[in-house]
């Protein structure tokens, strides 16, 4: 009897997981829930425990504690082959000996559904590779190699689908063609995505939901714009985009804010934009939302300012412009500044002030020279 | 300096150095085709010309003058028939009980062993360590080990699984035996080099994509690996089809286990026959040549080769 053919996406629970390895623990602890046809993005760095992640919820490892659910059912112990899942490797793992509609067909043909050929078919079309399908893998660039994994994934309908850094082979502009064409797949056939990557603009570009990963940790997880936005560690701070960061004692507060004394300057967050409000916080900005001025900003309580400085390297980027402005005794600050028709109007050596406005302040959890000194 | 010298040499005439790569190239080849030419094309042919030999009028023993008669094959073919079919036999049997006891002995040491190299070494060492004695004193060992009033046949005796009137010694299965144990590490080492190689992620997408143990070892592993269960067969089977030592009377075999090799070797040494031995070493030649064309057709892995 044919097997059922799931049309739709399941929700995946990680209770409790942990995995150790002889000599080190891949995975600390670790509780995920990801809800029914979301795209899901695990972010992190290499050796952070991601991809160990991804082969324990497709069955090709198992943990050393902790339960995995899918749709609801355990499968924390079942083989690879029972669960309904699909992964898309990073070195996509086609069959060698089979032609591109073959491997397309390969799971279809294993669970006896009706008709794989024309079923398979169908899924090269989507991935606009109808004309290959006699071909050999071999024969293929790796932007088709990578399509061709893709759809033997995904036209077995899978309840969940794994996507292990599928993109990270491809050149820059397959990539953002690839990323574009994956999204829409995913909102076409409604399936959850599980996707591992460490490339933090695909993460925040795909996904629904981003969680960022660091020594077998979840750091912090939401959606990409709250992520960047409000991060709450020094890492998420660092490894998400950019992050000027100062680090000093709470010296006043009232009911809406907080200041802290950086080296002599006086900066303040909003009390709901900090994770803590006592004793030695950090306060950050990203580089975009800062600015700079030519002469010392008028005080305003609104306004953090700190400076001056001199400016040491200008980089032009295309869209902006890189300042990175040297403030004595206090360290290095970036500053972006869009290029909106205007050519910069400061030069290396310039001496500066460097201002913020309060509101996109962010206050973290940690400090970043205690995070440095944990690795 | 140095540019000048190379725009020198490589750039001014462009017909030449295609000419003289080829005479290099033709220099280079001429050891090898004359070691061809010596070696192997010049006894063939005089094994052609011998096999079609009449015997010298005089009628003396050993004594041949050149002719052409084709009759000496099919003589050869209707007297040593049996030996022909029992060389062929007994090559499929023990190429075939090489196979499957190499296939797992290979993938537990190119798989299961990638981790562990030292282990894998070693291991791999023991496969080959039997080379370092020589192969008739293994095979003659052997015979010491299943001889009549062996540890092996009194013990049988005693239990009763082989009767009092029956002996290992000189039967097919000792001879088949014999041969099964001298060229297992051909079918090894071919093995070991493909399973060696086998990406084992290829293994995790057949498992992801439902495939069970069973189905990913007959629908990925077994295809993949196809090319060294090609090389391991023929190497183990063609020399097996022509052995002499193993199915001699004087080492595993008996009267009822001569092999075509054993028919040559006593045509050519004992009764002075020198056309026959010819003959049937010409068509134990061309039977595995077809054999071996036939087989590598049919496995589809002519472009493996």
């Amino acid at each position: 009897m044919a097997t059922e053919f799931i049309a739709r996406g399941a929700d995946l629970s990680l209770v409790g997981i942990r995995r150790e390895f002889p000599g080190f623990t891949a995975i600390e602890s670790l509780d995920l829930h990801i809800p029914a046809g979301e795209f899901f993005a695990l972010l992190g760095p290499s050796g952070c425990g991601k991809t160990t992640t991804l082969r324990l919820v497709a069955g090709l490892d198992t943990p050393t504690e902790g339960q995995i659910l899918i749709g609801g059912e355990d499968v924390t112990y079942s083989k690879a082959y029972q669960r309904p899942v699909n992964t898309v490797f990073q070195s996509y793992a086609l069959f060698p000996h089979m032609t591109i509609l073959e491997n397309v067909a390969f799971g279809l043909r294993q669970r006896r559904v009706d008709d794989p050929i024309a079923k398979a078919n169908e899924a090269l079309a989507l991935v606009q590779l109808g004309h290959l399908a006699n071909r050999r893998p071999q024969q293929l660039s790796g932007g088709q190699q990578q399509r061709v994994a893709l759809a033997r994934a995904l036209v077995n309908r899978p309840s969940l689908l794994l996507l292990d850094e599928p993109l990270g082979a491809l050149d820059l502009k397959l990539r953002r063609e690839m990323q574009v064409e994956l999204k829409a797949i995913q909102m076409e056939v409604g399936l959850t995505f599980l996707h591992v990557t460490h490339d933090q603009e695909e993460a925040m570009d795909m996904a629904d939901t981003v969680a960022v990963m660091n020594k077998g940790r979840i750091e912090q997880m939401g959606a990409p714009e709250k992520l960047y936005d409000r991060p709450h560690t020094a890492f998420v701070a660092k490894f998400l985009g950019q992050s000027n960061l100062f680090t000093g004692e709470v010296v006043e507060q009232n009911s809406n804010s907080i200041s802290i004394d950086f080296k002599g300057h006086k900066l303040t967050v909003p009390k709901e934009r900090a994770e803590k409000h006592s004793g030695r916080i950090t306060i950050g900005v990203r580089p975009e939302k800062a600015t700079f001025h030519m002469s010392a900003p008028a005080a305003d309580s609104n306004i953090n300012v700190i400076g001056p400085g001199e400016i040491i390297d200008i980089r032009f980027t295309g869209v902006s412009n890189q300042y990175l402005i040297d403030i004595p005794n206090i360290g290095e600050v970036t500053v972006f500044a869009q290029n909106m028709g205007q050519s910069p109007v400061v030069e290396l050596g310039a001496k500066v002030w460097v201002s913020f406005k309060v509101e996109h302040a962010f206050g973290l959890s940690d400090n970043p020279d205690q995070a440095d000194s944990e690795q | 300096m140095a540019f000048a010298a190379f725009g020198q040499g490589g750039s001014p005439k462009h017909g030449s150095p295609t000419k003289s790569n080829g005479l290099v190239a033709l220099f280079l080849l001429l050891p090898g085709l004359a070691y061809l030419a010596l070696f192997f094309l010049t006894p063939l042919v005089t094994l052609i010309i011998t096999s079609l030999q009449v015997p010298d009028a005089s009628g003396e023993i050993g004594v041949y003058q050149y002719g052409f008669r084709l009759e000496n094959y099919s003589d050869a073919v209707a007297m040593f028939w049996p030996h022909i079919a029992r060389s062929f036999v007994y090559a499929l049997i023990a190429t075939v009980a090489a196979l499957v006891i190499s296939y797992p002995l290979a993938y537990f040491l190119g798989v299961r062993l990638r981790s562990k190299p030292i282990l894998q070494g070693l291991l791999l060492t023991l496969v080959i360590a039997p080379f370092f004695i020589s192969f008739l004193l293994r095979t003659f060992a052997w015979r010491q080990v299943f001889s009549n009033d062996g540890v092996v046949v009194q013990f049988l005796h005693s239990t009763g699984l082989l009767e009092q009137t029956q002996y290992i010694a000189g039967t097919d299965f000792m001879v088949i035996f014999g041969l099964t144990y001298n060229f297992i590490p051909f079918m090894t080492l071919p093995l070991y080099t493909t399973l060696e190689r086998l990406d084992l992620r290829l293994l995790e997408a057949s498992n992801d994509l439902y495939a069970g143990p069973f189905t990913t070892f007959r629908k990925v592993t077994l295809p993949i690996t196809m090319p060294g269960i090609i090389s391991g067969t023929l190497l183990t089977f063609i020399p097996i089809a022509g052995d002499f030592v193993n199915a001699s009377p004087d080492f595993l075999g008996g009267p009822k286990t001569a092999m075509l090799g054993n028919v040559v070797q006593s045509s050519f040494l004992e009764t002075n026959d020198y056309p026959t031995a010819s003959a049937l070493s010409v068509l134990l030649m061309g039977v595995i040549l077809v054999l071996v064309s036939v087989y590598v057709k049919k496995s589809g892995t002519e472009d493996l080769l």
